[in-house]
């Protein structure tokens, strides 16, 4: 017992320690958390450092991950917005599928092998890797996007796909048992009774279960309850034969429009992370260097082939479904690989003969090998293919004529837009720098200027026209780069006027540091009103709450300066965090004893 | 068949309603009067952006316009003056077509700081109410407002009750007569 306990804990610092020290410098290098777990892996397993050997169990173990994932997805997506996506997951999801599995089994035919075998081969190797492609998206914040949305479909299709494949492999087996041809539409049968059954749980048995959970008050108990649940249904699906990601993306599905959501979300989010982690992990354990070494262009020659084939038709779809020209080779790239369902199917036609065991192992490695090329291909696509032919384009065009807006504005999210928004109305030329695409394209219809691209690059503040601009607005959400931009406009444009958006008194402080006096804390006066409305809730007259405010607010500002003085004069080497919790006390301190509450008005008759 | 109702609109301005007494008094003392409309210039626009068309369309609606405010540096309180700068406008008051006021009644109900005699040629104050209310006169005689005698509250934040509901009953009284029989009760001498 002692000796079982000491080894999972020996390999629970393994598996952590090579994610902390392969995940930082995969993700400095740029090359995305995915890799970095897959090179951990590859490197302590049994053809890197060989610490850990059984990557079965672990990879098995690890799938969790993925359904932890998916029932997170589930909880962004109520049925109605799913029942919005029901054309792409059909049409779409649909066409890939079907697609590529008769692309992948014409090619096995070529190959020699017989229609059956041939078939489970590209049924198995047409799926994606959930796991990858999900958290790929998320990691870039795209799955808003229009690539993002219509992968997510293929996927959930996928996920449903999986149904019927597995009902039809032991009919494709050669077993020399009987089978029963029964077999496979009474699994589908339980198949579709163990949905309907969750569905009808769901719905009206897990609120009610959670709210009696959520009165006991104990944040442990509410914990155990989500994993018990996700883990339970997840079984639950499994015993059907059913794919334990789907059972659990249905319960989060259900779920996302009660109360208690975000709690579900937040309790069931590290363990996600932690066990996604370990399954890239185990992925990269798994691949077989062995198989390469021995077959090394067969290995190497199959990946690519199959990669290729996938890429082909994801290519056509996103054309034939309209995606957005600058996403057209993210949305083709990140579905490129073959995925974690492939193992399943491999493993269970090997089960039933139909699929013999050295071509499995073959294309597990092969898909294995695949999910390392989706990382490096992202990169590939960033670096040279979507600045390339993308929107630069569009920039080229616009070039020709230079921009003589007055006003630039970085950044297009919550905060930009309704600057811009004002400036439109008022009739004043802005033009807008932005990196999320679907921004882009849409605000363009309104005559805006866009240009897409990371703001702090000086060619493309230069073809901005940052030159004839008067104002520069900062509004972008990364803080830090935000930071470096001005340096470069206070560097290179020093007439142009920056005007920015502060987050809070540290970024204040950090951008009085740089001289820009022209800012606002973005928070500031929305809490300001709302504080007034608070006040005349209470029964301050209107016009009294309005004065408090303003009162309150030119005490504030004065404040800042105050405060301002006392942080420069501070040791600089305390962390960020600590910053904005000392500044808080102080605040409120002063608070105390310096602002005098009181009326403007004396006059009283 | 029923009589013609009167419709007044009390344009009441202070800034500082907390503390007025008096304001609050003569406030309740009508809002209940049916065909009258009592409206807060600071509670509807606490940051002093005034909706024209709006304030237009009530001046429309009325018969009897009152600016109730008490008299601040010989004047109406700041959101009073913005008022008439926003709406009444050349076009609306005043000008060609502006024609929206013409023969409606118009009436100022004050509340001063100082005594009554304080407000005389040999008083704290060197001018008569009169005198002091010139530009007022002279606002609505341009707009084609009929202008009353104002309703004077004098040294209202030291007012006994006995007096304020003297003045609060005198108010309402003049109100509810005016509803009734218009412009005509300003010659039965209630204050």
């Amino acid at each position: 017992m002692a000796a079982e306990g000491s080894t999972f804990l020996f390999d629970a610092v393994i598996y952590l320690g090579a994610a902390v020290v392969a995940v930082p410098m995969a993700k400095k290098f740029g090359l995305g958390s995915v890799l970095g777990y897959l090179i951990a892996g590859v490197i302590i397993g049994p053809w890197g450092l060989r610490i850990v050997t059984d990557t079965q169990s672990i990879l098995h173990f690890a799938e969790f991950g993925v359904v932890l994932l998916l029932f997170l997805i589930g909880l962004e997506l109520n049925p109605k917005r799913l029942w919005e996506m029901r054309k792409p997951i059909l049409g779409l999801g649909g066409m890939q599928v079907l697609g590529t599995t008769v692309l992948l089994t014409g090619v096995g035919l070529l190959f020699g092998l017989s229609w059956q075998v041939a078939l489970v081969a590209g049924m198995g190797l047409s799926l994606s890797s959930t796991a990858i492609v999900l958290q790929t998206m998320t990691e870039r914040n795209l799955l808003s996007t229009r690539a993002g949305n219509n992968g997510f479909s293929i996927l959930l299709f996928q996920d449903i796909a999986v149904i019927p494949m597995l009902a039809v492999i032991p009919l494709l087996g050669i077993s020399t048992e009987v089978t029963n041809d029964n077999a496979g539409w009474v699994s589908a049968l339980t198949a579709f009774g163990a949905i309907a059954l969750v569905i009808v749980a769901g719905r009206y048995l897990m609120r009610p279960i959670l709210r009696i959970i959520a009165k006991s008050n104990s944040r442990e108990v509410f914990t155990a309850f989500s994993l018990f649940l996700v883990i339970g249904i997840s079984l639950a699906m499994q015993a059907v034969e059913l794919s334990m990601a789907l059972g659990s993306f249905l319960a989060g599905v259900l779920l996302a429009d009660s109360e208690y959501r975000h709690q579900l979300e937040s309790d069931i989010e590290p363990f996600k992370g932690l066990l996604l982690g370990l399954f890239f992990i185990a992925v990269g354990m798994s691949i077989d260097f062995g198989l390469l070494i021995s077959k090394p262009f067969m290995i190497i020659g199959l990946t690519i082939g199959l990669v290729l084939i996938k890429m082909i038709v994801l290519i056509l779809l996103a054309r034939r479904f309209e995606i957005p020209v600058s996403q057209q080779g993210f949305f083709t790239f990140v579905l490129s690989q073959g995925g974690e369902f492939a193992f399943v199917l491999f493993g269970i036609a090997t089960g039933f003969s139909a699929m013999p065991q050295e071509i499995a192992d073959i294309l597990i490695v092969v898909v294995a090998f695949s999910m390392l090329t989706t990382p490096l291909l992202l990169i590939l696509n960033e670096k040279l293919i979507e600045p390339r032919f993308a929107v630069p384009k569009k920039t080229m065009e616009e070039n020709i004529e230079p921009q003589e807006n007055p006003v630039v504005i970085a950044g297009f999210g919550r905060f930009g837009q309704i600057v811009a928004r004002l400036l439109h109305a008022n009739k004043i030329g802005t033009t807008i720098i932005e990196q999320n695409p679907d921004h882009i394209e849409r605000v363009r219809k309104f005559g805006f200027k866009v240009f897409y691209g990371d703001v702090s690059r000086l060619d493309l503040l230069h073809s901005a026209g940052l030159e004839q601009a008067k104002v520069f607005i900062m509004a972008t959400d990364d803080r830090e780069s935000g930071l470096e931009t001005i340096q470069l406009i206070q560097e290179h444009f020093p007439h142009v006027k920056i005007l920015a958006r502060a987050w809070d008194l540290i970024h204040v402080y950090q951008l009085k540091d740089l001289n820009v006096e022209g800012f606002q804390r973005e928070t500031f006066d929305s809490a300001l009103k709302l504080g007034t409305d608070v006040l005349s809730t209470l029964g301050f007259e209107k016009h009294r709450a309005h004065r408090a405010a303003q009162k309150y607010r030119a005490y504030d500002l004065a404040l800042m300066e105050k405060l301002y003085h006392v942080h420069q004069e501070e040791d600089q080497v305390i962390s960020l965090t600590q910053q904005s919790r000392e500044e808080i006390e102080r605040v409120l301190e002063e608070d105390d004893h310096s602002f005098k509450s009181s009326d403007d008005h004396k006059s009283v008759w | 068949m029923l009589d013609k109702q009167y419709r007044v609109l009390v344009l009441l301005a202070h800034p500082s309603l907390h503390h007025s007494r008096i304001n609050r008094a003569l406030r309740d003392a009508v809002s209940d009067i049916p065909s009258v409309t009592v409206h807060d210039l600071y509670d509807a626009y606490p940051d002093f952006y005034i909706d024209k068309q709006r304030e237009q369309d009530l001046a429309d609606e009325h018969d009897l316009i009152v600016f109730q405010h008490p008299l601040y540096w010989y004047s109406t309180t700041p959101i009073l003056k913005l008022w008439q700068d926003v709406v009444f406008e050349r076009g609306f008051a005043y000008g060609k077509n502006g024609t929206a006021l013409q023969a409606k009644d118009f009436l100022q109900v004050i509340s001063t700081g100082g005594k009554a005699k304080a407000y005389q040629h040999e008083g704290h104050n060197h001018f008569t109410i009169s005198e002091i209310l010139t530009p007022m006169k002279a606002t609505t005689q341009m707009c084609g407002l009929k202008y009353h005698d104002p309703f004077i509250v004098h040294q209202s934040y030291e007012i006994s009750n006995e007096s304020l509901v003297e003045h609060v009953l005198c108010y309402r009284q003049l109100l509810s007569a005016y509803v009734e029989d218009g412009s005509a009760c300003f010659d039965k001498g209630i204050y």
